[in-house]
């Protein structure tokens, strides 16, 4: 995984509350075994028109000046719905590495921390802001700094966010958690000992 | 001071606290073609096995053609997403339910049919609907395919500790009101996001009363409120239904399991994060009128005008959400005609919620305009269904009788709505394009879809004779 520092970019807003898996990445495009490629059909129905091939010009990633984009600015409980990881795979893979928003669904959360993808929750004040801000002001940028957790604006307006310290240092040093959690190998198997002497039909069902 | 039922289950399972995060130990992990193959690929790049095989249970239902397959699947993509599960599954020699082994069905619907869901495990699966399984007081919750590698690998999950959310339902179900409207109303109530951070814990005497079919579709739609698990703590109820299960366990094993599994429920000191009080007094069938399921009325309200919402994000949810519909604000649902319904899915595909909608049709046609399908929920609920003649009633009404499989709740197979369609649906997510794009879907329950077939639009069970 690649480590997330420090971020200084273009800002698109997505002006919806309740952003669900399936608008990021529907399901036909589920059917990979992949984790690349998926960037060309993030927000696929509402980012090409009845064709499935030419860009909608409403769509505001399809605007000249959001080009660049790699911040995302949304509305409340972002990435609701399905688990599919192919979610943050297809926004890594267009370019996103941080999304801003007042809160992002569960799963859809810790899959983000998985892929080097900061997810920052803001107030519902500070957002609103956002959204007005940025359609005011071409090429507007924002800088997204975890070693300190803040997030500052082009008029060097800064706010801190709240992340937790394990989920920070994962993301600081893009660590590998099997690799974390096999260093504790012996623990599982002590763990797996107790218990089966504890819950011993845990251990053998008849299988398939 | 006493433990919730969520607790008990959580401190059973804490291998040890690691600098920021608790490592948790998972019992049992489910795994289908969609989200499994990049985990797969993962273990080999790592040289690394799949820790506990027997641990692990995979099934292909995602992508599964609902009509005959005898000439396997037509499109290449999903074939190879299947072959892709076979493929890992040999190699890594993890057990499976290929597509046309009688067992195959919903990863949700098989794992509790087999006895492979047991009370007090911790239980995940690369799919949001996970949260189905707590329906037997089991800490099962949705995970992305990153996390899929890390239980394969290491049969744990670096976890932080949810906080605890009591639902406690007052009163009886009324006439014509099921488990499905129950939990369309709470989410109604405490919206999509009215959950997120928390496990629910529902109580009750209707709780205690509803069948486990009922507690499944309970559980199921914990998630659609954004909590991170539904729970419901075992009794009587789940052990007959666990009883000689295949995977249960049997003799002196089943006492000892059921003693255990007597003591997990919430101690009456138990504290909570969180309660709400849900009385079913007043609970009406339930239909949803939007593209998420808090967007939800009883079937005799008329859809919102959003010039009436109290603010502006509120206003444009409702604004899109009617556009995308295509549904006038203050329209009556019951007006609503429909070109589709589909009977099956994780939240309703069980044997009770088809003899629940073949009850309804007493007879009746499906009306002329409408196609509809019922899609079981696994191979075996095919079978009972059978036995029971359900499928003949289903047919004889027009509807199509088809193979198990998730279908047409998310439309990765054929099975999906056409642009502009409208759908009265029995599953679990009416996004926009979900069962297809531009497809319309209303979420009701079994009984309330099978009349809505039959009438052409939605109708008030209560009043269908």
């Amino acid at each position: 995984m690649e480590p997330f520092k420090t971020l200084d970019a273009v800002a698109a807003p997505i002006d919806r509350a309740n952003i669900d898996t399936d608008a990021i990445i529907p399901k036909q495009f589920l059917k990979t075994i992949k984790r690349t490629g998926l960037g060309v059909s993030l927000f696929y129905d509402w980012r090409y028109l009845a064709d499935g091939k030419t860009p909608n010009p409403e769509f505001v990633l399809n605007r000249e000046r959001y080009r660049n984009t790699r911040i995302l600015v949304a509305r409340q409980n972002f990435g609701s719905g399905s688990s599919r990881e192919h979610a943050p795979w297809a926004l890594l893979d267009f370019g996103i590495r941080s999304i801003l928003a007042p809160s992002f669904a569960d799963i859809f959360y810790n899959n983000c921390f998985k892929n080097g993808i900061l997810p920052v929750r803001l107030s519902e004040e500070q957002i609103d802001r956002l959204f007005r801000e940025i359609p005011e002001q071409s090429g507007y940028r924002i800088a997204v700094d975890l070693p300190s957790q803040t997030v500052t604006l082009p008029d060097q307006t800064r706010w801190t966010f709240d992340i937790d310290p394990f989920r920070k240092k994962c993301l600081l040093e893009g660590l590998d958690d099997i690799a974390l959690t096999l260093s504790h190998k012996d623990r599982i198997a002590e763990y797996e000992g107790r218990r089966k002497a504890e819950a011993p039909w845990l251990f053998t069902h008849t299988g398939a | 001071m006493g433990r919730t039922l969520f607790e008990k289950v959580w401190d059973d399972h804490v291998v040890t606290e690691t600098e920021g995060a608790t490592l948790l130990y998972i019992d049992r992990q489910l795994v289908h073609e969609v989200t499994s193959p990049q985990a797969f690929e993962g273990l080999r790049l790592g040289g690394r096995p799949v820790r506990r095989p027997d641990a692990t249970l995979a099934v292909p239902d995602h992508n599964v053609p609902t009509t005959d397959r005898s000439r396997g699947i037509q499109d290449p993509v999903s074939a190879l997403q299947i072959e892709t599960l076979e493929e890992n599954a040999r190699s890594f020699h993890v057990p499976i339910f290929s597509m046309n082994d009688i067992r195959q069905g919903i990863v949700h619907v098989i794992a509790p049919e087999q006895g492979f869901t047991l009370p007090g495990m911790t239980m995940v699966c690369g799919d949001s609907h996970t949260s189905t399984h707590g329906a037997f007081g089991t800490l099962a919750f949705g995970i992305g395919t990153s996390e899929v590698e890390h239980v394969l690998a290491t049969q744990t999950l670096l976890q932080r500790k949810p906080k605890t959310f009591l639902i406690r339902i007052a009163g009886e179900f009324p006439a014509g009101t099921t488990a499905k409207d129950l939990v369309l109303a709470l989410i109604g109530r405490i919206g999509t996001d009215g959950g997120t951070g928390y496990v629910l814990e529902f109580s009750g005497p209707a709780i205690r009363k509803l069948s486990m079919e009922g507690r499944m579709t309970v559980c199921n739609m914990a998630i659609e409120a954004g909590a991170r698990a539904g729970m419901i703590a075992p009794d009587e109820v789940t052990f007959e239904y666990l009883r000689n299960r295949p995977m249960s366990p049997k003799g002196e094993m089943w006492n000892r399991a059921v003693e255990a599994w007597k003591s997990l429920a919430s101690d009456p000191d138990a504290q909570y994060d969180r309660t709400l009080d849900f009385d079913l007094t007043s609970l009406a069938p339930q239909v949803t009128w939007g593209t998420n399921p808090g967007m939800v009325l009883p079937v005799t309200g008329r859809v919102p005008d959003p010039s009436q919402a109290p603010d502006e994000v509120t206003r444009t949810n409702i604004k899109n959400a009617l556009e995308y519909m295509g549904i006038s604000p203050g329209t009556p649902l019951e007006s609503l005609k429909i070109d589709r319904v589909f009977i099956g899915s994780c939240t309703n595909g069980r044997i009770e919620d088809l003899r629940q909608a073949a009850s309804a049709i007493r007879g009746r046609k499906v009306a002329s305009h409408v196609s509809a399908m019922v899609v079981p929920g696994s191979g075996l609920v095919r079978v009972q269904a059978e036995m029971e003649g359900l499928d003949r009633v289903f047919v004889e009404a027009g509807f199509e009788w088809r193979e198990p499989g998730c279908s047409m709740c998310l439309g990765m197979n054929p099975d999906q709505l056409s642009p502009g369609e409208r759908c009265a649906s029995t599953s679990n997510r009416n996004f926009e394009g979900r069962q297809g794009k531009g497809g319309r879907t209303h979420l009701v329950s079994p009984a309330m879809a099978a009349a809505a077939a039959i009438a052409g639009r939605f109708v008030d069970i209560r009043s269908w004779s």
